[in-house]
């Protein structure tokens, strides 16, 4: 039996704009195993991309239960949270965010500057991730100097170069083409395929999603429908 | 456009320090370790400072004098007046004119004549430095300039190594004195034989109530002539203060729009693990450097301010003192920690900003 990652127990999150309250998830019960992959699919406004950054810490639920990897990320302050996103969580953002002014190399080795390695042992993991990725040649190049599909790439390689305990990516084809979209999940499902890596991904796309093991769906913050 | 306006505002500080430097230096240079400078008790200044010619032969005489090649003692009376004369381009002002004579020169090895000759006793004739003959109408070699009640010939240009010197005009004693109609000395100039006899001399002098006269270090005596410089250095400070405030919010403008632009990135960093902490200290670093460059821009800018001669007055004489423009590393580093300062004070708002950025709301961006 594989390890439970993350539990959510009747989870719900509530947005309040002056007195008005807009649920945004409702009730949602869900669990993640290591090795998993699992899409979130869903349209504009259903909740995805909250119910994921809810997993990161970034954003807190208003109701329900959850646990990550056997940790209460709701008694955690912001500073600890942060040290245990480093350690625990790779990011894929549909925008790639990149940092425009340091080098394919650079932007990955980012996430290593918060832990011990030495730069000797920093240039080897950002050497291995870009490998895993397919751009050793591209290190030395600004993300402006790069396509969509290998900036993208460029942020899969950061958000798995410390190892992570799982990867979140939401929308990784959204701003891209057919052809880069399918580089990039194809990527993703390597990942998750030779290295048993956690993912889990929101996407509007049935195609990306179609790469993923489990197949969920999100409408109006209700977890509607599972499909494997 | 920002790190401009830093250059600015650094370039007016370490103006406004090269010049109080450059009138400090002028005093504090002026005068040597081992010569002493007699001026009546209580007087301040060779300009309010008169004694009768008897006094010159009681101080001439006493032990510890150096002695010239001629034997004789090395201590010269000198008469010190205010004229009021015409500046080039219109205006006047006040200037130094000292009654001396021509061997006092011995006892200021720095003054030079650098052109036409030392003036001559009994023919109405004066050298001026070249500092005030580029300044002042009529002082150059070959004019006749009129003060008291002569015409006086100006006969050649001294240089006195950027001293306070350098804002004098020399003519005879006699006939000063006699022009004046003040059969006086203001100062006399001495020359001692060693330390010790230094202290002795002086404290002969200040124990001798019949002559009632003090004897000064000449190095201490325009040392104490700097505190012309503190009004300068007072304003130039609260122009500098009032510039480094204006500096500071440009600085915070550009930094506020920095963090504006950025809220992803920094929205990333904070994803990926960087804490609130390292974010303050990146753009409080960014600002910082800004501020250096600024600083480096400013140091540039003031460059061509070094050496430049200027005059203001003395107000213990009332009379106007030249000098020059000094910059040194001390102040190009003091306005290296200026433009740091501006850097971090008008950087630290913007980065307390970056560093509370809301994670959901800057990923969305």
């Amino acid at each position: 039996m594989a390890e439970l990652l993350i539990e959510m127990k009747g989870l719900s999150k509530v947005f309040r704009r002056d007195s008005v309250e807009i649920p945004v998830l409702r009730d949602i019960n869900l669990r993640v195993f290591a090795g998993d992959f699992i899409s979130l699919m869903g349209p504009s406004g259903s909740g995805k991309t909250t119910l994921l950054n809810i997993v990161a810490g970034i954003d807190r639920p208003t109701g329900g239960e959850l646990r990550v990897i056997e940790s209460d990320l709701l008694s955690m302050t912001e500073d600890q949270l942060a040290t245990w996103r480093n350690h625990h969580v790779g990011f894929v953002f549909q925008h790639f965010n990149l940092i425009p002014v340091l080098t394919a190399f650079g932007n990955v080795e980012l996430p290593l500057l918060l832990t011990s390695l030495n730069r000797r042992e920093r240039r080897e993991h950002v050497t291995t991730a870009l490998k895993l990725v397919g751009l050793t040649d591209r290190a030395d190049h600004y993300p402006r100097q790069l396509s969509g599909g290998e900036e993208q790439r460029v942020a899969i390689a950061r958000a798995i170069v410390t190892d992570p305990t799982f990867v979140l990516a939401d929308e990784p084809t959204g701003d891209l083409d057919a052809e880069s979209a399918v580089e990039v999940m194809e990527v993703l499902a390597g990942l998750n395929q030779q290295f048993n890596k956690t993912i889990l991904l929101v996407t509007h796309d049935p195609r990306a999603a179609a790469y993923a093991k489990v197949r969920h769906h999100l409408d109006k913050g209700v977890l509607v429908e599972k499909s494997s | 456009m920002t790190i401009f306006g830093i250059g600015l505002t650094v370039s007016i500080f370490i103006t406004m320090m090269a010049l109080v430097n450059g009138l400090e230096s002028t005093f504090v240079e002026t005068g040597h370790d081992d010569q002493l400078l007699v001026i009546r008790q209580g007087s301040l200044n060779e300009v309010n400072s008169y004694f009768g010619r008897d006094l010159f032969q009681v101080i001439r005489f006493l032990p510890g004098i150096a002695k010239g090649p001629d034997q004789q003692p090395l201590a010269f009376g000198e008469i010190v007046v205010v004229i009021n004369h015409t500046r080039i381009g219109g205006e006047s002002s006040n200037i130094l004119v000292r009654g001396t004579s021509a061997q006092a020169l011995a006892l200021r090895p720095e003054a030079k004549i650098v052109e036409g000759r030392m003036f001559r006793s009994g023919l109405r004739e004066v050298v001026a430095s070249r500092s005030l003959s580029r300044r002042f109408e009529n002082l150059t070699t070959g004019a006749t300039v009129h003060f008291g009640r002569s015409d006086w010939n100006v006969v050649g240009l001294f240089e006195a190594g950027g001293t306070a010197y350098d804002s004098e005009v020399w003519a005879d004693y006699g006939e000063i004195a006699q022009d004046w109609e003040r059969p006086i000395y203001s100062s006399i100039l001495l020359r001692v034989e060693n330390e010790s006899a230094g202290e002795q001399i002086r404290q002969r002098v200040a124990d001798d109530r019949r002559i009632n006269l003090q004897a000064i270090p000449q190095k201490q005596y325009f040392a104490d002539q700097a505190t012309t410089a503190v009004g300068v250095k007072m304003l130039g400070n609260f122009i500098a203060f009032l510039m480094g405030i204006g500096a500071c919010f440009a600085a915070m403008n550009m930094m506020y729009g920095s963090v504006m632009s950025r809220s992803r990135e920094i929205a990333t960093l904070r994803a990926i693990g960087f804490r609130k902490r390292h974010i303050l200290a990146s753009f409080l670093v960014e600002s910082m450097i800004l501020g250096l460059l600024g600083g480096i821009a400013g140091c540039f800018l003031a460059l061509p301010m070094h050496g430049v001669s200027a005059g203001t007055a003395n107000f213990q004489t009332f009379s106007e003192v030249l000098f020059h423009f000094r910059l040194t590393p001390g102040i190009f580093l003091r306005g290296l920690i200026f433009a740091l300062a501006v850097g971090i004070v008008g950087g630290y708002l913007p980065a307390r900003r970056a560093a509370s950025v809301k994670l959901v709301e800057g990923l969305r961006e």
